[in-house]
């Protein structure tokens, strides 16, 4: 009942006249723009919702042509065989396990590396910053086979820390978390050295609580970039029990055939989990990248 | 007293150490050994076999498989590059509004951006087959003739870059979405006061405010699509004719398929440089630019 209250108080006839934006009226052009960008979203999911929408279908009727827009009669059986008979659910295992483990390391050393550039002094420091922020440049790709002999030589090939270790090594991620770092103000710091934190304790009760919009919008695009990989697992799993879903879902097109229902259900398999850790953190994606000061 | 001393000097290198250890293991080493690599024949286990001097660097350079990779490369960049600045500012444009529409539309503009390549690519495969593919199926609807989009030469490397646009673009639209939420509601409220109509904030106000964007989005792009491999990897494998074949899918074969390390060394540095030399004259440009605004 309260909340009923006070939702109509805040309704737009009730409240206060602001100095912010005023409400446009109806105008053509506006109009248009929001036909415009519904039309430009449907034209962006239907590739998606073609995939969904095959899966669902039984196999002959994937290759019937005209094409069919809805399943005549839908059914799952492409996700159970699928499910059944491949390695499906091992690669997911594998790909949570690779991009938390990515995650969570990159954060930490970031994190630390950040602060020690921000805040530390130490002899040498400057050099080495601006060693560490001209590997932004350095392709991933042209490390592939150095990395590759590092790792045979390592006995780091088909592990889980051959696949993360190199992940890890983001220096973008530094530069990012350094410039934000930079920007808060030293008042909270001396105010808890007063208080006799040192200065890990520092980094963990000031500068991660203050900044942890970045900090998700990092984590994010950190496990998005890990579970999406494909070159590096491609290249350092061998074993089809330590490989990825990306790498996995490559290797097992071949085997299905011409069998579309069953390769669109492993496509949706593959991709959902990421559109639902996308949508639940939207929001916190968009700030972060405001944060970033990537907008220049 | 001579060991807080110590502390005092050195122990911001404590925070530093984790960082730097893998970088030094996963990234300068590398680099390094890389390069000497590519005055070797080396196997992939990383014995060194044989001194050659400067042989594969002289190979690379007659070598025409280095040359046409190479171009598919800097075509795709051509062709993916205006599409990927463009449609992400439309895109920001259409979305930057509050409320539940604004909520869908930034999730179906950037919802390709998280699926691996994988999915995309089996995806899209399966859109342009021909007989029962999407596009094709439209096509004929329309009463236009199928396209065998992935086995033409010419359609091929479109193909790509529509799957690109398609999977990456919201990435840019979501720089160009933060940049848009930056710019401050007074300077729109002062030009309206003035009488200024939609049209001349947009093209007075927006989108000279987003110019350093635009900057900044093009260079990261023009790297991004110099980096060119898995989609056109798991969609065409650079076929038909070695047409799509970008750079690092050269690079690939001659250290994977061919086991020529060495030479697929010499050729990541060949294309190590060109991405420094793009980067570094966009950044000169930009910046230059950015000074004057």
């Amino acid at each position: 009942m309260t909340a009923l209250l006070e939702s109509t108080s805040v309704s737009p006839t009730t409240r206060p006249a602001r100095s912010g934006p005023v409400k446009p009226r109806w105008t053509f052009a506006g109009t248009a723009t929001t036909v415009g960008a519904v039309i430009l979203a449907i034209v962006w999911l239907v590739p998606l919702l073609w995939a969904l929408d095959t899966s669902l279908k039984p196999e002959p009727e994937t290759t019937r042509a005209p094409i069919t827009w809805f399943p005549q009669s839908p059914t799952i059986g492409a996700y159970r065989s699928v499910i059944d008979q491949g390695d499906l659910i091992r690669w997911f295992l594998n790909s949570t396990i690779v991009s938390i483990l990515v995650t969570a390391l990159t954060l930490v050393v970031s994190v630390l590396a950040a602060y020690g550039f921000s805040r530390t002094t130490f002899p040498g420091r400057r050099v080495l910053f601006g060693i560490i922020i001209a590997g932004i440049l350095v392709p991933p790709q042209v490390l592939i086979v150095p990395l590759f002999q590092e790792m045979t030589r390592l006995g780091l090939v088909d592990t889980y820390f051959g696949i993360v270790l190199p992940q890890v090594v983001a220096p973008v991620m530094v530069f990012v978390l350094k410039k934000f770092f930079d920007g808060i103000s030293r008042d909270y710091e001396d105010a808890a050295r007063v208080d006799g934190a040192s200065r890990w304790r520092i980094v963990w009760s000031v500068m991660v609580p203050m900044s942890r919009p970045i900090l998700v919008a990092v984590g994010i695009f950190t496990f998005i970039g890990a579970w999406n990989n494909f070159l590096w697992p491609f290249i350092v799993t061998t074993d089809p029990s330590m490989m990825t879903i990306p790498v996995g879902l490559a290797n097992v097109q071949g085997s299905y055939g011409l069998r579309y229902a069953q390769i669109m259900a492993s496509a949706v398999l593959g991709g959902l989990p990421l559109l639902i850790v996308y949508a639940l953190f939207q929001r916190n994606v968009v700030r972060g990248v405001g944060d970033a000061g990537i907008k220049g | 007293m001579e060991k807080a001393d110590w502390k005092q000097r050195w122990g911001g290198l404590f925070f530093v150490a984790p960082f730097l250890l893998l970088f030094v293991v996963f990234m300068l080493w590398p680099v390094i050994s890389g390069f000497w690599n590519s005055f070797f024949n080396t196997s992939l286990a990383g014995v060194k076999h044989e001194f050659l001097g400067l042989q594969n660097w002289r190979d690379l350079f007659g070598d025409p498989a280095v040359w046409s990779s190479l171009k598919n490369t800097l075509v795709f960049t051509a062709m993916s590059t205006p599409p990927l600045v463009i449609v992400a500012l439309v895109m920001a444009l259409l979305a930057n509004r509050k409320g539940l529409l604004g909520w869908l539309l930034r999730f179906s503009y950037f919802a390709p951006f998280v699926l691996p390549a994988t999915v995309v690519t089996l995806i899209w495969v399966w859109i342009y087959q021909p007989g029962f593919g999407l596009v094709n199926g439209l096509l004929t609807a329309g009463g236009f003739a199928e396209i065998d989009w992935l086995n033409t030469d010419n359609r091929a490397m479109l193909a790509v870059v529509i799957t690109t646009v398609w999977w990456t673009v919201g990435f840019n639209f979501l720089l160009y979405l933060a940049a848009l939420q930056g710019i401050p509601e007074q300077v729109y409220e002062a030009a309206r006061i003035d009488g200024a109509n939609g049209l001349q904030q947009l093209f007075r106000i927006t989108l000279p405010l987003l110019s350093r964007t635009t900057g900044l989005i093009a260079v990261l792009q023009l790297v991004a699509s110099l980096k060119i491999f898995d989609q056109i990897y798991l969609m065409t494998n650079g076929g038909p004719n070695y047409a799509t074949r970008p750079i690092i899918q050269y690079i690939y074969e001659s250290g994977f398929t061919s086991y020529r390390i060495g030479y697929a060394s010499a050729i990541s540095y060949l294309f190590f440089a060109i991405i420094v030399i793009v980067a570094v004259a966009q950044f000169k440009l930009f910046s230059g630019r950015g000074e004057s605004a």
